[in-house]
């Protein structure tokens, strides 16, 4: 394959494929079953380069592959701010994966996907940070960490090399995290924390397996939140959190019965200073300006968008404030079934589909700060599109939007 | 004036190249990391914000695992804002195959080495250093 008889584009997946096996002194290649493609997002000539260099070598994906987001909204071309032609270039990018053989899915959050969620202990080839922590984690299905260009080359191929977390012994928790007395039941119970708890998570692991001990039988949704912020803190791939995660339904399972290298107490100190790190626009004082609300990463479930539409109730987003949220176009659809997608613009929420609200100009532009519950919205936003950043709950998000100005509710936190 | 003994990197990606390092004290994703049009540090939670690493030998204890930083780390080649060489305290599947690409699509080798951190703990900032084919890494300066 590699000396192209089967095509040149094929030829430059496997030696991709042959280099992240070197890479990760690998011995042997093993079969996959599914990918989840991150490679569809625009980066510059580079990127377009690569993805035509596959589809004019005649290579076409061998496993379904899902995938993820792009630079554009192709339902709702009119939520684009930047010039034509980059929006143009992004489309071309989304098409060229499209025509490899891709599903055009064009979401982070694949695993709320029912067809496309891998089971217990299937080996895939997933991309995208907060993807590959929740497949592993969530789901227990396995796959290393890939990147653009390997991802697809995986999906072409159809095998990764054996290393890494694809094996079960590189799955085992080395350090435990604790959440420590302190921490007032009730944060325990609110979503607030698990972003933030993710950060802190992402911090003292790096690329280490950690178990989170502690804590309330978690929703996909929380494990979802604390993925996404520790894999941008730190270069998480996986956690256990005993009692939640399927590989951790003892603290002794998720450390594979050894002793950890590490263990550490999280107490509230840390975590309100975790928390307070989100937010970037250091003069943010409750009764201030909100310029922009921004929820939905990674991509909002159908639940959380049922969530927020109950958090509305009817009233209206402040004349001049505008609140995106961003989901899969699977999740709209259903959501536009079940009437959430109606109640959420009548109240005049934005939905954006097939990418988010960070990746570009998709927001209105602003001087205000931009207010968002998402630890990975907080952390990433500042570089990628200059926004002045305030992390809350989604409650404080919502209500923010409404009055258009910044609304804080401490209690869970132990403030006042 | 040499400054030490050459050392040999393990190679990820080979390449030779050369330039004065510098030195990340924190892991940078180059995905939100990295502004591939100028080569600048731009993560804002990143204590070396606004340094540039176009042309430097770059020396960074990890990457942090953003499945794009594959891409960003191949357009900066391609535009000529890449580091000289890249010197990671682990091993980096993602840079490597980013690397990887630039040298398939454009012929452009960029040197992605794993190096030991007691040696990296040496270098200072601005030192000159040399990059080898074969991993050995020479301070020049």
């Amino acid at each position: 394959m590699l000396r192209g008889e089967q095509g040149s584009g094929a030829a430059l997946a496997m030696r991709l494929v042959v280099r992240a096996a070197e890479v990760l002194r690998a011995e042997r290649l093993i079969p996959i079953t599914r990918a989840h493609v991150d490679s569809c997002l625009y980066h510059g000539p580079a990127t377009l380069d690569f993805a035509n260099a596959l589809v004019d070598g005649g290579a076409r994906v061998r496993v379904p592959a899902t995938l993820n987001v792009g630079a554009v909204d192709l339902l709702h071309p009119e939520l684009w701010h930047g010039s034509a032609e980059d929006a143009d270039r992004g489309r071309q990018l989304m098409d060229a994966y499209r025509t490899l053989g891709c599903q055009p899915t064009f979401t982070c959050a694949p695993y709320q996907l029912p067809d496309a969620r891998p089971g217990f202990g299937e080996q895939v080839a997933w991309a995208e940070s907060n993807a590959i922590v929740f497949c592993n984690s969530a789901l227990g299905a396995r796959t290393e960490r890939y990147g653009d260009f390997i991802d697809i080359a995986c999906a072409v191929i159809g095998a990764v090399p054996e290393a890494g977390l694809h094996t079960t012994e590189a799955r085992r928790a080395v350090m435990v995290l604790r959440t420590g007395p302190d921490v007032p039941d009730a944060l325990r119970h609110a979503d607030v924390l698990y972003p933030v708890l993710g950060i802190v998570l992402g911090r003292h692991a790096g690329a280490r397996v950690a178990v989170l001990d502690g804590l309330p039988p978690l929703s996909e949704e929380r494990l979802k939140a604390i993925g996404a912020a520790a894999a941008s803190s730190g270069a998480v791939a996986m956690f256990h959190v005993v009692g939640s995660t399927p590989e951790a339904p003892t603290l002794a399972d998720a450390l594979g019965g050894r002793d950890p290298e590490e263990t550490l107490e999280i107490g509230l100190a840390e975590l309100r200073a975790a928390r307070d790190s989100l937010t970037s626009d250091a003069g943010a004082a409750p009764g201030g300006p909100v310029g922009a609300v921004s929820l939905g990463t990674p991509h909002a479930s159908l639940a959380e968008l049922r969530e927020i539409a109950g958090m509305l109730d009817g009233q209206q987003v402040a004349r001049g404030v505008e609140l995106m949220v961003s989901t899969a176009r699977d999740t709209l659809a259903a959501a536009s079934q079940d009437g959430t997608a109606a109640r959420l613009q009548t109240a005049g929420v934005e939905l954006l589909v097939d990418t988010c609200s960070y990746l570009g100009p998709l927001l209105r532009p602003t001087d205000l700060p931009v207010m968002t519950d998402s630890g990975k919205w907080a952390y990433y936003a500042p570089g990628n599109i200059g926004a002045k950043v305030i992390f809350g709950s989604r409650l404080e998000c919502v209500r923010s939007a409404i009055s258009g100005r910044l609304w804080r509710d401490e209690r869970a936190w132990g403030g006042a | 004036m040499s400054t030490g003994r050459p050392i040999r990197g393990k190679v990820l990606h080979a390449g030779a190249g050369s330039g004065s390092a510098l030195r990340l004290v924190e892991p940078l994703s180059l995905w939100g990391g990295l502004d591939p049009g100028t080569g600048t540090l731009i993560d804002a939670h990143h204590p070396q914000r606004g340094a540039q690493l176009a042309g430097r030998v770059v020396l960074m204890p990890a990457g942090r695992g953003s499945s794009s930083s594959a891409s960003v780390l191949a357009e900066a080649i391609r535009a000529n804002t890449a580091p000289a060489a890249l010197l990671l305290g682990e091993p980096d599947l993602i840079l490597a195959i980013g690397a990887e690409v630039a040298e398939a699509l454009y012929g452009r080798r960029l040197a992605v080495l794993v190096v030991p951190a007691d040696w990296a703990a040496t270098i200072r900032d601005g030192q000159e250093l040399r990059v080898q084919e074969d991993g050995t890494v020479v301070a020049t300066g």
